[in-house]
């Protein structure tokens, strides 16, 4: 299956397979009007399988909800046709507006116009928790 | 500007100078009697306290300031559905310095990332209460002289007491700490806790059910209150809270030179005839907490 080389855009590649369509949804992609192409289950040497995101343009993305869905994505910008920047992603200190505490007792409970930040409070275990009241996101 | 809002957030050099500054205080309580001239404290009780609103009231009064505030919800305009950062925005145009006490926990985040003047937490919920641990801190360090190789035992709620969680997470920067923990089964110390903190700082610490096998080991005894506001069903508090009550009895076995230390209230947890044993601390550790609260606010006011 082929799908054309994009002239001005960005390719988030090396995702890890079955994690596009998270990405696509948390990125808010399907709001663009440029093309968009997923590519699922691409053979990779370094991963074995991977997904892929072909934008058909140069936009802002959020770096930091990249590298929170998946670290090991490499990000690569293109601009008339050549490779403008390779961007490797990590784990980001900070994650804004993606998770949602579900503790009871955190003042975002009440207060919902406070913004969700969530700290990485242990990089191996790949553990965020609330900014506020310190509760593991997804606990 | 500085707020204090965890305990972790005061480096241990910034802790042994307000411990030593509360020293200083109760040496000489005179020489620090006009420090705050002119300076109020806000205290926003979102939440009933007795103790600790008192306790930042009577510090700033004894340091030459003066004091304004509410103690329940009901009395402020968070009633009538004001957010926290609008309550703080406005009160830090009346005040020098803000202590709060809420029940939602990160209230007092929230607060110091509004306000013009610093805040102290004054406890959010089950989660921080540096001012206690501060607290904790000087007793400890008035009772034994040393910070370093205690062994500390936490006795009853250690799932839902946040005194414990600040306490065993400042003791665990010291040399030489263990940390015994008692509990029942079901108020048992979170496995975060033990993860991200005992663990991660390498300190050495065991679990038990039974206090008064530990008893002989410990030097510093801190027992809690199992505490109502803290459960969603009122059948497992009813079950849980008479788990330890101490005793004269229990601590025959105990260390000559053992300090028991409680943050309060007490229900019945410690039996009223142990008050009388040179070993319990608490009633002296409520009057720390006055001395070290007034070294706080000179720290975050910046005045020497």
């Amino acid at each position: 299956m082929t799908i054309d080389s994009i002239k001005n855009g960005i390719v988030i590649d090396h995702i890890a397979a079955g994690k596009a369509m998270e990405l696509y949804n948390i990125l808010g992609l399907g709001e663009l009007d440029c093309s968009v192409a997923i590519l699922k289950n691409v053979t990779s040497g370094k991963l074995g399988k991977k997904d892929i995101i072909k934008i058909d343009t140069i936009l802002d993305l959020d770096w930091d909800v990249i590298g929170y869905v998946d670290p090991n994505i490499t990000v690569n910008i293109i601009k008339d046709g050549q490779r403008l920047e390779k961007r490797q992603l990590k784990l980001p200190e900070k994650i804004t507006g993606v998770l949602r505490c579900k503790n009871p007792r955190c003042i975002t409970s009440v207060e919902q116009e406070l913004p969700q930040v969530f700290k990485l409070t242990d990089r191996d275990r790949r553990v965020y928790r609330c900014l506020y009241c310190e509760t593991q996101a997804g606990k | 500007m500085r707020s204090l809002i965890d305990i972790l957030e005061l480096s241990t050099e910034e802790i042994d100078e307000l411990v030593d500054v509360g020293t200083k205080i109760i040496a000489n309580p005179a020489a620090y009697a006009h420090k705050c001239d002119g300076k109020i404290l806000a205290t926003l009780f979102f939440e009933p306290s007795t103790r600790t609103r008192l306790s930042f009231e009577s510090a700033m009064l004894s340091l030459g300031g003066q004091v304004l505030g509410f103690s329940e919800a009901s009395s402020s305009s968070a009633a009538k559905g004001e957010s926290v950062a609008d309550t703080v925005r406005t009160v830090s145009c009346y005040s020098d310095i803000i202590a709060m006490r809420h029940p939602k926990e990160g209230a007092p985040l929230v607060a110091s990332q509004h306000s013009l003047v610093p805040v102290i937490n004054a406890g959010d919920g089950g989660h921080n209460h540096p001012t206690q641990t501060l607290t904790d801190l000087l007793t400890i360090h008035h009772e034994k002289g040393r910070f370093e190789n205690l062994t500390v035992g936490f006795c009853g709620d250690l799932k839902f007491g946040r005194t414990v969680h600040s306490l065993i997470s400042a003791m665990s920067r010291y040399a030489g700490t263990k940390i015994v923990l008692i509990s029942p089964e079901e108020l048992k110390l979170p496995s975060y806790v033990k993860k991200e903190v005992l663990q991660k700082n390498g300190i050495p610490y065991t679990q038990t059910t039974d206090l008064e096998a530990v008893m002989p080991e410990l030097d510093i005894l801190y027992m809690t209150r199992v505490q109502r506001e803290r459960f969603f069903n009122e059948e497992d508090y009813l079950r849980l809270k008479d788990s330890y009550i101490l005793t004269p009895d229990k601590l025959q076995n105990a260390k000559a030179d053992l300090s028991i230390l409680h943050p309060l209230p007490r229900v019945n947890e410690i039996s009223v005839a142990v008050d009388q044993d040179p070993r319990a601390a608490y009633f002296r550790q409520v009057r720390y907490g006055r001395y070290i609260r007034m070294a706080l606010i000179m720290k975050l006011l910046d005045i020497q």
